[in-house]
């Protein structure tokens, strides 16, 4: 604050805009989280498929470019098989549990 | 008299009920603890479960629970004179609605934030649940129904708003864009939200917009009421955040700005009330003011539909259990600040009583145009904006939030219907486009057939839609009687709001019934009896939940 009076008031108002949008945001959501996680979560079903289409038999004309994506999907790929229910991954070359 | 007097009585018992009643409530009857940790934190997972600052909770809730109902009822209501309706009105809202509102919220977020619908299978038991299951039904078909054929109106009444209530949705699908795709500031896509809908407004009457006479045979009334469910159908249908979310947005910017123009305009402009205080020459006709008065006014004094959106969601981003008291307590009051301005605009906009009787010439005439009328004539006075523009405002707003109630009960309509082909193995009824058509056609057989071939009486169904509203806010009621029994704790706060409302609503079924039949028509007569039914089977439920010895009800822990 010490020598900063000049701009303490740009800045504050700074802040306030930043407090009003941040409440503004939480009014605009609240109701809809869910849908949009749902949403959010079929849209990631879809790519995990397109990543992992070549292993599973599906032809994938770019395969050459989602196979360079597949190890850093490990983590997520665990959680795709079981979300499609498969206790186990389905596939011989990914064994993540 | 003076519509301030009577704005201050209305606002000022409300404000009492809110510093006394509802604290009484809060400390002696449902205890609110704010050590209680509530399902917000309890479970919380950045989704459904997110403990939210109470004004923005509050802020969605009113917003959610406030719709076109609470301007429509008061205004079909005040046919028997203003004082009724302000009555029903003000006292409702202290020791009905605020009291089941926060209530619900409190029963939820005791049972790990269930919705209501679960809690009176957990509460009161499994044949109460499918009961409530065929109120819910039965509300959203009558509510999709209705404001078909009240937004059907308004367009019809008022061409100069055709063009804003269409452009409005083009606005929310474009803040639904600026949001999601190109994450932009939300205060300031508010700001142009907000200056794109009233832009709109400006322009709307000059240029009116008015189908022909009659369209492929069909009256114009009942062609909008078509053209209306058929976008309902497409919005429904789309993602949520493409046109429902921002809508909604929207519509809660605008009611706070209409409220706030209205009370102020009342305030500068001083009307008197031109309408009786109670009416002695209703029209011919009309149904008897009780038990009518208490169906027609659902929302705004009491309505269950709150009860869903307060265990729905509200209850999983309650902060602390004592944020119910502020949530759900002054949501209702919110809610009913918005009634009572729909009763000031409806007695207090007419120039002389002569005019007033005009527009109240039958009973369902006047309703929420009557709002328009009255409530633009008020802002020109107050205010100051032009009279033809005030009335394209107001018209907006109420078709703007019966617009978005149509979107959210179809959608609500669909799930049932896709559960329901899941249930019976109906692979196609599963499905969300079959599904959506079923709920379509549920409901223009329903506004069609109350309302004959040109939709222009579906408005007789109102009072039904307010009873099915009323036996909904009965199970919740029932639902907060019963944990309060099991309690030990005094429970008349909902047991008396609870055997009021069922009186009520039995009585003006069989008024209606009778009604009905003198009319012979066997369309609504049917309905009245559907849910007569339901009425009856959520009244033994009562009294069967009530019947069981208190080992029974009580020893379970909440």
């Amino acid at each position: 604050m010490d020598g900063e009076n000049t701009s303490g008031l740009p800045r504050n108002l700074k802040l306030v805009f930043r407090r009003i949008s941040a409440q503004l945001d939480a009014y605009y959501n609240a109701p809809y989280r869910s849908a949009l996680a749902r949403a959010a979560r079929d849209e990631e079903d879809l790519f995990m498929l397109l990543i992992y289409a070549e292993s599973l038999g599906i032809p994938n004309p770019v395969s050459f470019y989602t196979l360079e994506l597949q190890p850093q999907m490990l983590e997520r790929f665990h959680q795709w098989h079981r979300r499609m229910g498969m206790e186990r991954s389905p596939l011989d070359e990914m064994r993540c549990c | 008299m003076s519509a301030i007097l009577l704005m201050v009585l209305g606002l000022g018992g409300m404000a009492a009920g809110y510093f006394f009643y509802s604290r009484f409530i809060a400390e002696r009857i449902y205890r609110f603890d704010p050590d209680f940790i509530t399902p917000a934190h309890e479970f919380e997972d950045g989704v459904d479960y997110v403990p939210t600052n109470k004004f923005v909770l509050w802020g969605h809730h009113f917003t959610s629970v406030a719709g076109a109902a609470p301007i429509v009822g008061p205004a079909i209501a005040v046919i028997w004179g203003w004082l009724p309706a302000f009555l029903w009105v003000v006292f409702g809202t202290i020791f009905f609605a605020g009291v089941h509102d926060s209530g619900a919220i409190w029963a939820s977020v005791r049972n790990r934030a269930l919705s209501v619908g679960s809690l009176t299978g957990h509460v009161v038991g499994k044949r109460a649940r499918s009961i409530f299951m065929i109120v819910i039904f039965l509300v959203l078909l009558m509510v999709n129904a209705v404001f078909g054929v009240v937004i059907a109106g308004l367009l019809i009444n008022n061409p100069g708003s055709v063009v804003p209530i269409w452009g409005a949705i083009a606005v929310a699908l474009v803040i639904g864009q600026l949001i999601y795709r190109f994450k932009f500031n939300l205060a300031l896509v508010s700001l142009f939200g907000v200056i794109a809908l009233y832009a709109l407004i400006y322009v709307g009457p000059s240029v009116p917009v008015s189908l022909p006479e009659t369209v492929v045979g069909l009256s114009s009334k009942a062609a909008w009421i078509l053209i209306l469910f058929a976008y309902a159908a497409v919005a429904s249908l789309l993602p949520v955040w493409v046109l429902l979310q921002p809508r909604d947005y929207i519509n809660g910017l605008q009611l706070f700005v209409g409220l706030i123009l209205l009370y102020s305009a009342v305030l500068i402009a001083s009307p008197e009330l031109v309408a009786p205080m109670i009416n002695h020459q209703v029209p011919e006709g009309a149904p008897p003011l009780i038990p009518l008065l208490f169906v027609t006014i659902a929302c705004g004094a009491i309505s269950g539909f709150h009860g869903l959106v307060a265990s729905g969601t509200t209850s999983k981003q309650l902060n602390k259990e004592t944020d119910a008291r502020f949530v759900g307590y002054f949501g209702a009051i919110g809610e009913g600040a918005l009634a009572l301005a729909a009763i000031i605009a409806a007695c207090a906009g007419f120039a002389s009583l002569g005019d007033w009787q005009a527009v109240y010439s039958a009973f369902g005439q006047g309703g929420v145009q009557a709002f328009v009328d009255g409530g633009a004539a008020i802002l020109n006075q107050g205010v100051g904006i032009d009279a033809a523009v005030s009335g394209t405002m107001l018209t907006v707003m109420a078709a703007l939030f019966a617009g978005t109630t149509m979107d959210t009960g179809l959608r609500l309509q669909r799930y049932i219907f896709q559960e329901f082909g899941e249930i019976y193995g109906i692979r196609w009824l599963g499905k969300p486009l079959p599904a959506t058509m079923m709920a379509v056609a549920c409901c223009v057989l329903l506004a069609f057939g109350a309302g004959g071939a040109d939709g222009s009486g579906g408005l007789l169904i109102w009072p039904l839609f307010g009873t099915t509203n009323q036996l909904l806010a009965g199970l919740t009621l029932l639902v907060i009687s019963v944990m309060l029994v099991r309690l030990n704790r005094p429970v008349w706060v909902t047991l008396v709001p609870l055997v009021f409302l069922l009186l009520m609503t039995l009585a003006a079924l069989l008024i209606q019934l009778n009604e009905f039949y003198q009319k012979k028509d066997w369309f609504l007569l049917s309905l009245d009896l559907v849910v007569l039914v339901a009425a009856m089977l959520v009244t033994l439920e009562c009294v069967s939940a009530f019947k069981k010895p208190a080992s029974e009800i009580g020893g379970e822990e909440l």
